[in-house]
C-alpha cells in the first residue's frame, strides 16, 4: 500500500498533464457554470416577478377556472379548476395526435406504395399529392379545411341525416352513444379471451413452422376468434347495449357523441400533411431494398404477397421506422396549431386562456414545454423499442 | 403560430433578464428612444385598426397618440404592436410594449395578480350578444343550448360562463384566437351567437359581409370599463398615461377643441384653461414632461368628444351614442380630476 501511494505522489503533481483528469475537471466546471447560470436566471426571474407584483407559484392550479370549454373527454364545467383545464387540454392534444398518427400512417403507406406503382397515372397522382401537401404551409391547410368545409355543411335545422341516428351539420357530426347495461362485462371478457387465445395460437404456429415447416393461417383464425367470441357472448347475455340518439332541441342537437368540426379539420389537415412526408419515407424505404431480393424470393418460390410481407417490408422497415418516428413527433408538436381554429388543445386551453386569466406565464409555459417534451420522448422511446424489434438480427 | 411561440419564449426570457425597473424607468426609456411602443388590437374598427393608408386610427390609438404628443410634442411618435387578447398581458409584462391601449377591461385580478396598473377608463362598456337575424331571437334569455363564438383570453369568456350558469342555461363555447376568426366562425354559421363587449359587437358587425344579417340583442350582462394599462411599479409613467387621458376629458369639459385651442391659448382669461394649456400652474413639472403637454394633445389629437365622435360616434361608421360615456355634467359618467 505504502508503495503504491509513494508512486502516486508524483502523478498527483502532474494533475494538469493528465488529459483524463483534466477532461473531468472541465466537464465538472462546465456543469457548474451552466447550473449557476440557470440558478441566476431563476432567482432573477422570481425577483423581477415579485417586484412587478406578478403572482408566482403553482397555487393557481387549484383556483376555479370560470370559463367553458368546447370539448372535453372528462367531466368538466366552469366550476372545475385550472388544474382540470390542463388535463382537459392534454387529453384533447393526445386525442388529435393519436388520430392524426393513425391516419397519416395509413394514407402515407398507401400513397408511398402508389408512388411506386407501375401504373403511370397512379404514380403521377401520388407524386402530385406529395408535392402539393408537402409544400403548402400547414397552418394554411388547417385554416383551409376548417373554413372551406364549414360553409358547405347545413345549419342544424337542415341537418344531413342518416337513418335518424347520425346527423351532420355545421356544429359537427352527431352519433348515437352506446349505453352499456349489466351483462356487457361478459362481452368484454370474451374479447379478452379471444385476444389471449390469438397470441397463443400465433406462438404455437410459429413454433410449428420452425419445427415442421408447415404454415398455419394465424391471421384469419385470430380475426375469426376476435369477432366471433364477443358476438357469441353478446347474444347469450341478451344484447345488453342500448343507444342514446342525438336529438334536435332548440338551437342544437343534444345527447349522443359529437365530433366537432374543429377536431375533424385539425386531424384531417395533420394527417394529410404528414402523410405526404410518410409517403416519401415509405417510397425510399422500399427502394432501399435491392431488386435482387425480390428476384431471390421469387426463385425460392414465394408468392408476390409473401415476398412483400416477408422479404421487402421487414428490410424496408429498418429504413422507415427512424424517420417515421420523427414524423410522429412533428405531427404531435404541429397539433399545437389547434388554437387557430379553436380546437381546445393544451396550447389553447392552458398556454392560452389559463395563462391569460392568471398571468403566470413562466409556470404555464414551463409546464407546457415539459408536457410536449414528455410526449415526444415517450413516442421516441416506443419507436426505438419497436425499431430494435424490427431491426435485422445479424447472425 | 410558431412565431408566436418564439415570441412567448422570448418574452419569458425578457422577463427573467430585464433589470428591475426603477420608478421612472419607462418614461426615461421612452424619452431616450424617441417613441412610445403601444400595444393595440389586431384590428377592431373604431378602437384600433389600420385605415386605407395603413395608419392606425381609433379611440384606443388616440390614447397612444395623446401620450406621444404629451412627451414629444408629436402625436405621430408611436410604434404599434398588434396583439390578440391572449398575448397582450405577456407583451406588457415583459417590456415588449410601453403601454397597452387595447379595449382592455379593468378587473381586480389584472390589476393585482398580473402586475399591471390601469391608468384610467377611456370607454365604459358592457358585454352583449349578436345573433343571426334568421334565428328570430329577441332576447338573450332565449339562448339556452346555443353555440357561442368568443375570443380566447378575454373577460368575455368568464362573463359568458357566469351568465349562462346563473340563468341555468347551457351553451357551447367556440373559442378563437383573433377577432377575425371569431367573425369568420360566426359568419360561417359555426355558432348562433357572437358575444363580446357591446361596442366591439358594433365594430365587428360592420366587418360582416352583410351587416344587416345580424342583430345585437338588448341585454348587457357585465361591466367592462376599458382603459390604457401600464406595468406595475412605474408610477411616473403611469401618471403620464393617466393625465394624457384626463387632459382630453378636461378639454372637452372646458370646451377646448383642436380647432379653437390656438385661439383660446392666445386670448383666454380663464385660469382653468390657462392651467390646462400650460400658461400657468405647475405645467409639465409634476409629470416631468414638456410644459405645453396638454396643449399638444388637444392640438394634435383633440379633446375626448372629438376623439369619440371621429372614431366611434356620429363621424364614424359605428355611430355609437355617447350614452354613459358622456361627461358627468351631461348625464354620463366620464369624469376627470382637475388640472391644478
Ligand atoms: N374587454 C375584454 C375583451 C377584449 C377583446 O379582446 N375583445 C375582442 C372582441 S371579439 C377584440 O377586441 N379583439 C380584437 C383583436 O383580437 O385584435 C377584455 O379585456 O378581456
Amino acid at each position: 500500500m505504502s508503495d503504491a501511494s509513494s508512486e502516486k505522489a508524483p502523478a498527483a503533481a502532474s494533475f494538469w498533464r493528465d488529459p483524463e483528469k483534466r477532461a473531468w475537471l472541465f466537464q465538472v466546471l462546465v456543469v457548474a457554470v451552466v447550473l449557476a447560470l440557470f440558478g441566476y436566471i431563476f432567482q432573477n426571474t422570481l425577483h423581477n416577478l415579485e417586484k412587478r407584483g406578478i403572482s408566482t407559484g403553482f397555487a393557481f392550479l387549484n383556483n376555479e377556472a370560470g370559463f367553458g370549454v368546447l370539448m372535453s373527454l372528462i367531466p368538466y364545467d366552469e366550476t372545475y379548476t385550472f388544474g382540470r383545464t390542463f388535463l382537459v387540454g392534454l387529453l384533447n392534444t393526445l386525442l388529435v395526435s393519436a388520430i392524426g398518427i393513425v391516419f397519416a400512417t395509413l394514407f402515407g403507406f398507401i400513397i408511398g406504395v402508389a408512388r411506386l406503382s407501375s401504373n403511370w397515372i397512379i404514380s403521377r397522382l401520388a407524386a402530385l399529392y406529395i408535392e402539393i401537401f408537402r409544400n403548402l404551409p400547414l397552418l394554411l391547410q388547417i385554416l383551409f379545411w376548417y373554413f372551406a368545409i364549414l360553409p358547405l355543411l347545413p345549419h342544424p335545422r337542415q341537418s344531413i341525416e342518416l337513418g335518424e341516428a347520425v346527423f351532420l351539420n355545421k356544429r359537427g357530426m352527431y352519433l348515437p352513444a352506446p349505453i352499456t347495461e349489466s351483462g356487457f362485462g361478459w362481452v368484454l371478457a370474451a374479447l379478452g379471451v379471444a385476444i389471449v387465445a390469438s397470441v397463443f395460437i400465433a406462438r404455437w404456429a410459429r413454433h410449428r413452422q420452425d419445427t415442421t415447416g408447415q404454415t398455419f393461417p394465424v391471421f384469419w383464425t385470430s380475426l375469426g376468434l376476435i369477432v366471433f367470441l364477443p358476438w357469441l357472448a353478446f347474444g347469450i347475455t341478451g344484447f345488453p347495449l342500448s343507444w342514446e340518439y342525438p336529438e334536435l332541441r332548440g338551437f342544437n342537437f343534444r345527447g349522443g357523441i359529437t365530433v366537432i368540426p374543429e377536431l375533424f379539420a385539425l386531424a384531417l389537415a395533420l394527417s394529410i400533411y404528414t402523410a405526404a412526408y410518410i409517403a416519401e419515407i415509405v417510397r425510399s424505404g422500399i427502394q432501399s431494398v435491392s431488386h435482387g431480393q425480390t428476384e431471390a424470393a421469387y426463385a425460392l418460390g414465394l408468392k408476390p404477397g409473401q415476398t412483400l410481407r416477408l422479404v421487402i417490408i421487414p428490410q424496408a422497415m429498418r429504413v422507415i421506422i427512424p424517420q417515421l418516428t420523427s414524423q410522429y413527433l412533428n405531427l404531435t408538436k404541429n397539433s399545437s396549431l389547434a388554437p387557430a381554429i379553436g380546437y381546445p388543445d393544451l396550447v389553447a386551453l392552458f398556454a392560452g386562456t389559463t395563462l391569460n386569466q392568471t398571468g403566470q406565464a413562466v409556470e404555464i409555459i414551463g409546464i407546457t414545454m415539459g408536457v410536449y417534451l414528455t410526449i415526444s420522448l415517450s413516442i421516441s422511446a416506443f419507436m426505438n423499442w419497436y425499431n430494435k424489434r424490427m431491426a435485422l438480427v445479424e447472425r | 403560430m410558431k412565431i408566436k411561440h418564439l415570441l412567448a419564449g422570448g418574452s419569458l426570457l425578457a422577463l427573467s433578464t430585464l433589470p428591475v425597473a426603477h420608478a421612472g424607468a419607462t418614461l426615461d426609456a421612452v424619452k431616450a428612444k424617441g417613441f412610445v411602443q403601444c400595444g393595440v388590437s389586431t384590428g377592431l374598427p373604431g378602437f384600433s385598426a389600420t385605415n386605407d393608408k395603413g395608419q392606425w386610427t381609433g379611440l384606443d390609438v388616440d390614447v397612444c397618440r395623446a401620450v406621444a404628443a404629451a412627451v414629444f410634442g408629436d402625436a405621430s411618435k408611436v410604434k404599434y404592436t398588434p396583439l390578440t387578447a391572449k398575448e397582450r398581458f405577456t407583451a406588457l409584462q415583459s417590456g415588449e410594449i410601453d403601454m397597452l391601449s387595447r379595449n382592455t377591461t379593468w378587473t381586480l385580478t389584472r390589476d393585482t395578480n398580473l402586475g399591471l396598473n390601469f391608468a384610467g377608463v377611456n370607454y365604459y362598456d358592457g358585454q352583449g350578444f349578436m345573433v343571426h337575424k334568421s334565428l328570430g331571437v329577441k332576447s338573450a334569455t332565449e339562448l339556452d343550448g346555443a353555440a357561442v363564438c368568443i375570443q380566447a383570453g378575454t373577460t368575455t369568456e368568464l362573463n359568458l360562463a357566469d351568465y349562462f350558469r346563473s340563468k341555468g342555461m347551457k351553451y357551447t363555447p367556440i373559442t378563437y384566437d383573433t377577432s377575425d376568426e371569431t367573425v369568420k366562425g360566426f359568419e360561417a354559421g359555426r355558432c348562433d351567437v357572437l358575444t363580446s363587449d357591446q361596442s366591439q359587437l358594433y365594430a365587428l358587425r360592420i366587418k360582416l359581409k352583410d351587416p344587416n344579417s345580424a342583430v345585437v340583442l338588448p341585454e348587457i350582462i357585465s361591466k367592462e370599463p376599458l382603459g390604457p394599462v401600464v406595468r406595475n411599479g412605474d408610477d411616473d409613467w403611469l401618471k403620464v398615461v393617466r393625465w394624457a387621458l384626463f387632459a382630453m376629458i378636461n378639454a372637452e369639459e372646458m370646451g377646448v377643441t383642436s380647432k379653437n385651442v390656438d385661439e383660446v391659448r392666445k386670448t383666454t382669461k380663464d385660469p382653468g384653461k390657462q392651467r390646462l394649456l400650460g400658461l400657468s400652474g405647475i405645467k409639465g413639472q409634476g409629470l416631468q414632461i414638456r410644459d405645453d403637454w396638454a396643449y399638444q394633445i388637444i392640438k394634435q389629437v383633440g379633446n375626448y368628444a372629438e376623439a369619440f365622435e371621429r372614431n366611434v360616434g356620429q363621424g364614424s361608421p359605428l355611430k355609437i351614442a355617447r350614452g354613459i360615456n358622456a361627461l358627468w355634467k351631461d348625464g354620463g359618467i366620464q369624469y376627470a380630476p382637475p388640472i391644478r
